[in-house]
């Protein structure tokens, strides 16, 4: 045990030694952050953010014209939403339609944990 | 042209072997041959052959720039360097397809020379099963995909291989990624061969052990190339996009990790029969599921291939037939359990494996559900939605936490049965501590702090476990080195998303920029002319705080043929940090879109992925 | 008798998968936007290519019964083949045609206008692309056809045909 913490003060020595690292939290961000999380509509499956096609660089400029006007992410993305279709957004509504894909998989899981249980603790 | 007929002829001859072999294996196995006799050998000998010849004569189509060639000229042009003319050979459908049935064929080969020591009728049954598989894949060349079409009258000049192809990593990503594919197909047909004999036991799981891990070390090699090359070439310092193609090839790989760690328990304790037949044909169907919705085009993706709906119908087809005889298989030979198998305790390495497995098949459904879903959706609705990173992450992370506390706990346990009373609680006080470290780092990045620090203090805590077992030699070294591999891939990961730093901007020569710390300086462009491509080369010289320059070259690249710009980023690697830049051409050439990014801790993510393999190929090298 | 259902839904849940699938290749993955009904054009301003004055887009179109905005370029290259068309639906009738100048040079578009002639009442500017995405648009060229409340009656992606003209002369009339 005393071996191990103290590989663990020499490990969290180094990791706390990179302070310099900062993030930048500016309007340019931002605007990365939004874009990344919509689709080049007319480039095939591509993000905003990656995509240099006019309809991309477009988009982006309008996404910064709307923060500095003070709209909010969740306005932008309802205003593109409202525009283009949920087809733009990579981030899948929770809605009655879309319903069985984020239940699914936590169903599954609850679904596995009653198995392993009934495994261990049954018999 | 001669070369085209050879290939086309032997492709065909190779089929007939297919046919052949079928026949043969279920006959001997009627017959109860006592052993794999020499006309089996030698026709699976040959069959390999003819499919050598086949890709041989193909690749020398490519080499000497035969256009006559339909495959070659999609793909080639004759400026094209030596090495991408070869490696052009998979990277289109028809090449790749062929390369996917020559390791088919090598695969079975192989098999029955390392599976001596197995049951002469459950090799009859693996080399049967197998040649449904391998048959399958001779059609669907013949039929929908042949390489060998001819071009009458023949072409001046080929149309050139896609230039984001042209490259290193991508010239052997795709054969490493099939080793792994392809794996599971032998992994597939051995179980069918096991179940329909029952001889599901402890020698079967010591001898398919060894093809999983192999199958998976190729596997994970696979994906970690294709990453990379996402990460320097596509060009916008991302390496995981979780674009269809990309998950696809992730879906086995889950499916196979699970079988990696179910197979210890057959093995070690004869226990979970079904569970690791299941899983073995899970694993090769999902390779089919990935072949399927890459092939097709019905998927929207950064890399679709050329697609054409007959080839759709016949994979789906194709792999419809093979789950349904799977199932139908499960139903008439019961597997027999093991009487023990109720002798499960809560806290044993059993159950802990059987943890890991309930978390793998979780993140496999968040992934094929993330995939498959607007397929569903159009079909049923006629609505389209885009299922993207946030989806992933929102589903994935969380639970990624209580994965790694798993992973740190579980491989300590003992078999069957361990006691509570061994749980030390230094190991709590360690836990602890971890958190306050991550929580230290991540204060100052704002957002969700709480949740971050757990997550980076879980990662820290399976870090540190792992480094004392290693230590101390207290567990199989080849389980600690890809544990720790993974809790460093979570830390790095989470490092590198959040102090990643980016800046872009439009810049003439000679400007300079200033951005937080460092200044940006664009110096000048310089063009050359290469074999392929015009290139234009731009240097930048980046001083940080210390007035340490760093140079860049970010370069452009003009391909003649097809007529394709790509842009190279430049990546000044060092342990801590990438600096990454990319430049892109605004109309005209005066100014260039410039986007530089700081992204730290990026080489110990490719790093901890080769730790993760060099664990898992251990276990393969390890004697029993 | 438990266990030939339990295969048995197994089955049919393949079954169901396979098909869904097999439906789903025909459709195309091309994305082909919904018709947009019963939605308003989002109000803009913008300054006139040739006068240099600003207009709101609500006084333009709320004077007429009928307005077809049009958003071209001089470097597209189908805009100039639906150039003659848009010429010939302004000749013939008296629809409000305005124009929405996409990404272009200033010389260049009123060159272009010179060249192929001016259809529209007026020639809006969109110098960095904006206006067009925050209608919605997904690039040149591209029309919107709309009633005097600023209602998007009908949206056309790509190049105006003559079926298209045809069918927004039977519409304003």
């Amino acid at each position: 045990m005393i071996r191990l913490t103290k590989y663990l003060l020499l490990i969290s020595f180094l990791i706390l030694s990179f302070q310099k690292l900062s993030i930048a939290n500016n309007i340019s961000s931002e605007v990365d952050k939004i874009s990344k999380n919509l689709r080049c509509l007319i480039c095939q499956g591509q993000s905003v953010y990656d995509s240099q096609s006019d309809f991309a660089i477009s988009m982006k400029l309008l996404i910064k014209n709307k923060i500095e006007n003070g709209e909010s992410e969740d306005q932008i993305y309802d205003y593109l939403k409202n525009q283009y279709g949920e087809w733009i957004v990579y981030d899948p509504e929770f809605n009655k339609k879309n319903l069985i894909l984020w239940i699914f998989p936590l169903i599954l899981f609850i679904f596995g944990g009653l198995l392993i249980y009934r495994k261990v603790f049954i018999n | 042209m001669i070369s085209s007929h050879i290939g086309y002829y032997s492709l065909l001859l190779g089929f007939i072997i297919s046919t052949s072999l079928l026949f043969y294996s279920i006959f001997y196995f009627k017959k109860n041959y006592q052993k794999i006799n020499q006309k089996i050998f030698s026709l699976l000998f040959f069959q390999f052959f003819t499919v050598v010849i086949s890709f041989i004569s193909l690749v020398y189509s490519f080499i000497i720039s035969d256009f006559s060639n339909a495959t070659v000229y999609n793909n080639s042009h004759s400026t094209k360097p030596i090495f991408y003319k070869i490696s052009g050979t998979w990277g289109n459908h028809e090449g790749s397809l062929l390369l996917w049935l020559l390791v088919l064929t090598l695969f079975i080969f192989l098999f029955i020379i390392f599976s001596k020591k197995q049951p002469v009728k459950y090799r009859f049954l693996s080399i049967f099963f197998q040649q449904i598989i391998i048959s399958g894949f001779f059609l669907f060349l013949l039929l929908t995909s042949n390489p060998f079409i001819f071009l009458f009258p023949i072409p001046n000049e080929g149309l050139g291989l896609n230039p984001i192809l042209q490259d290193p990593a991508l010239a052997i990503h795709p054969p490493i990624l099939y080793l792994g594919y392809v794996g599971s197909s032998i992994i597939f047909s051995a179980s069918l061969a096991s179940l329909v004999q029952n001889n599901i036991n402890k020698e079967w799981a010591t001898h398919i052990k060894k093809w999983i891990q192999a199958a998976w070390f190729f596997l994970t090699i696979g994906i970690l190339l294709g990453s990379i090359w996402a990460y320097y070439e596509l060009g916008w310092g991302g390496f995981w996009f979780w674009d269809p193609v990309e998950n696809v090839s992730l879906m086995p790989w889950l499916c196979l990790t699970a079988l990696f760690h179910t197979v210890i328990v057959l093995e070690k304790r004869n226990l979970l029969k079904s569970w690791t037949l299941i899983l073995s044909i899970a694993t090769f169907t999902f390779s089919m599921i990935g072949t399927f919705l890459v092939r097709s085009g019905i998927l929207n993706s950064v890399h679709t291939f050329a697609n054409d709906p007959e080839r759709g119908v016949f994979i789906l087809i194709f792999l419809f037939s093979l789950i349904f005889l799977s199932i139908i298989l499960f139903f008439i030979y019961q597997v027999n359990e093991n009487r023990y198998e109720k002798n499960f305790f809560l806290i044993s390495k059993e159950t802990s494996i059987l943890i890991n497995n309930w978390f793998m098949m979780y993140f496999l459904s968040v992934i094929l559900i993330g995939t498959t879903y607007p397929i569903f959706l159009e079909v049923i609705t006629n609505e389209k939605i885009s299922i993207g990173p946030p989806f992933f992450n929102k589903l994935i992370i969380p639970f990624l936490i209580l994965f790694l506390i798993f992973m740190a706990v579980g491989p300590n346990l003992k078999w069957i049965k361990d006691n509570y009373k061994n749980i030390k609680y230094s190991r709590i006080v360690l836990f602890l501590v971890c958190i306050f470290i991550s929580f230290y780092i991540v204060i100052k990045t704002s957002s969700e702090i709480l949740f971050i620090s757990i997550l980076g203090g879980a990662a820290l805590y399976l870090l540190f476990i792992t480094i004392n077992e290693f230590l101390n030699k207290k567990n199989n070294i080849s389980q600690t080195i890809s544990h720790f591999g993974f809790g460093l891939f979570v830390i790095s990961i989470l490092l590198n998303s959040l102090f990643s730093s980016e800046f872009s901007a439009n810049m003439k020569i000679g400007q300079e920029l200033v951005y937080e710390k460092e200044q940006i300086k664009f110096l000048k462009i310089k063009s050359i002319d290469k074999e392929n491509y015009k290139s234009i080369i731009a240097k930048f010289e980046i001083k940080d705080e210390k007035k340490n320059i760093t140079s860049l070259y970010p370069e452009i690249r003009i391909y003649n043929q097809p007529n394709i710009l790509t842009s190279e980023a430049d990546i000044k690697t060092s342990i801590f940090f990438d600096k990454f830049i990319v430049i892109n051409l605004i109309k005209g050439e005066k100014i260039f879109n410039v986007r530089y990014q700081t992204k730290p801790f990026m080489i110990w993510i490719w790093i901890s992925v080769c730790l993760i393999s060099i664990g898992g190929i251990l276990g393969v090298l390890k004697k029993n | 008798m438990k266990k030939n259902i339990f295969y048995l839904s197994i089955l049919l849940f393949f079954t169901f998968i396979f098909t869904i699938f097999y439906v789903g290749l025909d459709k195309s993955n091309i994305y082909k936007p919904k018709e947009v009904k019963n939605k308003n054009l989002v109000e803009f301003t913008s300054t006139e290519l040739f006068s240099n004055k600003q207009f709101n887009s609500k006084d333009i179109i709320e004077n007429n019964n009928f307005t077809l905005i049009n958003i071209w370029s001089s470097w597209c290259v189908p805009c100039r083949s639906e150039h003659t068309i848009l010429m010939h639906l302004s000749n013939k009738t008296k629809l409000n045609i305005i124009g929405l100048n996409y990404k272009d040079k200033k010389n260049n578009a009123i060159k272009f206008l010179d060249e192929l002639g001016n259809p529209f009442s007026k020639n809006l500017t969109d110098p960095d692309g904006i206006i067009s995405i925050s209608l919605g648009a997904y690039g040149v060229p591209e029309s919107f056809l709309l009633n005097s409340k600023s209602r998007i009656i009908k949206k056309y992606i790509g190049p105006l045909t003559s079926e298209n003209i045809s069918e927004i002369i039977k519409i304003i009339q």
